[in-house]
């Protein structure tokens, strides 16, 4: 799907999207991220009346969003966050994304320092089918959320939801609102059952500030 | 128009507009010089709408004029942005109208050292005061004023065109909408000062030169000129566009000739840059603009912060850059972006893949171009322009 089609659908973009989409006020200033072909954002301009801006480091990412009319700049989230000024968006958006960096927490504080909140989404590597994966074939998972082998892997920071919430904890971050999404991709809020998250979430979504 | 100015007009045999500004109040210049009775001479395509919301100044690189679209009047080649503007094209003339004027300096029209210095009554030649591309601008915006239009649609440019578009979103932020400097940089490197030296000396070391004063005496340092534009030219190609051009191939021959005489195909297509480029410009135009360009940069005014230049600008801007593109690297246009960002302004930038060096932005490069015209097409709906007729 493209960014376009979301004027015939506007309910059509990735579950996990729509979360990270509600839990936006409208007319703010958000980065996205890492924001691929654009989809968060033309939906958060459109419907949202949102000041959108983004990052993605492919070409073809950037190209896609250019040329509907978004506000993206090719580059690397590692390296070109520290570019932006102290509180310059209400609100910074990782997407899926946070597994993939070499500097996962230095990111986290960046995007802390540029934004009033952060919201970050991840795969929960602590989900019980995962786990049971590794326990019964002894091998890295291989689904259909994480469609790589772990050679070719640009995930190369997994945690799970646990991890994740002792991460800001550790960096005395607090969760406004969070949630996991489970198989069928219904979400559930996590709040005080991270055990639960844990186990049954196949991604997390967290709404942070400092 | 004056008596005065039919005057110098009915000199001017070139097609297209040619007004006479700066007439009430002098130009001011960052040397503290002060001109007056400016000529800028431009060409448009496309219609001004009503609400005066769809003009597009393009701004022109080093060696170009305002001749983008149409044939040029002195060498009859295509408008050197003929694959960019017009009906239906990346800056499409059906929906936007389209400026671009001779810069300050040149030799097209628009007032320069070769034009007569009205005090004088005298060729400028040398006694032509040193310009900087704000002075450009500056000259443009009394253009724009004059054509009654208040606020600018998009500015954009490459190269040389590009500061001038860094320069606009400096200067009038409250009079542009959208900025697309594309393959340019903030401030000249000093390998590019360099560069522009070598063309610089080369003129000046022609014996037609003349200090300078060679209409005066009947002559023009062709050579001189033809050397700097071969050293030129050679910057604004890659080491790949060379080679798949031209490689090693000799020129009409079979062997060397162990001599000095054109035996590389690349030495007689450079020669042959030089030569027909004679033909429509000015060696005393080409030390000024050479110079203007060596002079700017954008974050010496700004306490050498580039952040401090756009802080809070309201223009969006679209930056692009060309991976082979070795004058104005990619890391120059980054820089750019960067501190547009530090800024908090709305920017985009793409860094093209290409290997045709920095001479791109005027050749077909279909990515370059949907990029392009995707940011101007976003920028029409943020601007509540008319969406394009399907």
């Amino acid at each position: 799907m493209t960014p376009a089609d979301l004027e015939n659908n506007p309910k059509g973009i990735r579950v996990d999207l729509q979360l990270i989409a509600d839990m936006i006020e409208p007319g703010t200033r958000v980065l996205d991220a890492g924001c691929g072909n654009g989809m968060l954002l033309d939906y958060l301009w459109r419907f949202k009346q949102v000041d959108a801006r983004g990052i993605e480091i492919s070409t073809q990412g950037v190209q896609a969003c250019v040329s509907s009319g978004l506000s993206v700049v090719q580059g690397d989230v590692e390296t070109d966050l520290k570019d932006y000024p102290d509180g310059a968006f209400d609100y910074v958006i990782l997407s899926q994304t946070l597994q993939a960096m070499h500097e996962p927490r230095e990111v986290l504080e960046q995007m802390m320092r540029i934004g009033k909140r952060a919201i970050v989404s991840l795969p929960n590597f602590g989900y019980w089918r995962l786990r049971l994966y590794m326990m019964f074939k002894g091998r890295m998972p291989v689904s259909e959320n994480l469609p790589y082998e772990w050679y070719n892997t640009p995930n190369i920071h997994f945690c799970t939801i646990r991890d994740f919430v002792a991460l800001t904890q550790e960096m005395n971050l607090t969760i406004e609102r969070s949630l996991f999404l489970d198989e069928e991709g219904s979400s559930k809020t996590i709040g005080n059952s991270v055990a639960v998250a844990n186990w049954f979430g196949e991604q997390g979504v967290f709404l942070l500030r400092k | 128009m004056s008596a005065d100015e039919a005057a110098v007009n009915a000199e001017w045999t070139l097609p297209g507009h040619r007004v006479c500004l700066a007439q009430d109040e002098p130009l001011r210049l960052d040397s503290g010089v002060e001109l007056h009775d400016v000529h800028v001479a431009y060409q448009t395509w496309g219609q001004l709408n009503a609400e005066k919301s769809n003009a597009i100044l393009v701004c022109h690189a080093l060696t170009g004029d305002q001749y983008a679209v149409e044939n040029h009047p002195v060498t009859g080649k295509s408008g050197w942005w003929q694959q960019v503007i017009g009906p239906g094209k990346v800056i499409d003339t059906d929906r936007y109208f389209v400026i671009c004027s001779n810069i300050l300096g040149g030799c097209m029209g628009t007032t320069g050292p070769s034009d007569i210095n009205p005090d004088t009554g005298k060729e400028w030649a040398l006694d032509f005061p040193v310009i900087t591309i704000g002075d450009m601008v500056r000259t443009q915006k009394l253009l724009i004023d004059h054509l009654g239009i208040e606020s600018l649609f998009a500015v954009v440019g490459g190269s040389m065109g590009g500061m001038q578009v860094l320069e606009w979103a400096c200067q009038y932020p409250e009079n542009v909408f959208a900025a697309v400097p594309i393959a340019t940089a903030a401030r000249h490197s000093a390998q590019n000062i360099a560069f522009n030296e070598v063309g610089r000396q080369s003129i000046m070391s022609d014996p037609d030169w003349c200090g300078g004063d060679y209409h005066a005496q009947g002559k023009r340092p062709h050579r001189g000129l033809a050397v700097a534009r071969m050293a030129a030219h050679i910057t604004y190609l890659s080491e790949t566009a060379l080679t798949r051009k031209f490689g090693r191939n000799l020129q009409d021959r079979d062997a060397v000739t162990y001599g000095f005489d054109a035996d590389f195909q690349v030495e007689s297509y450079l020669r042959h840059q030089g030569s027909t480029f004679v033909d429509r410009f000015d060696a005393n135009a080409y030390l000024y603009i050479t110079r203007a360009m060596d002079y700017f940069d954008v974050a010496q005014r700004h306490d050498g912060h580039l952040a401090h230049a756009f802080k809070n600008t309201p223009v969006r801007f679209l930056v692009m850059s060309f991976t082979s593109d070795w004058l104005y690297p990619t890391r120059e246009n980054r820089d750019i972006v960067h501190a547009l960002n530090a800024g908090a302004a709305n920017v985009s930038f793409v860094e093209i893949e290409s290997d045709k060096g920095h001479d791109a932005f005027l050749l077909d490069e279909p990515e370059f171009h949907k990029v392009f015209e995707g940011f101007l097409e976003g920028c029409a709906e943020h601007r509540g322009l008319k969406r394009k007729e399907p």
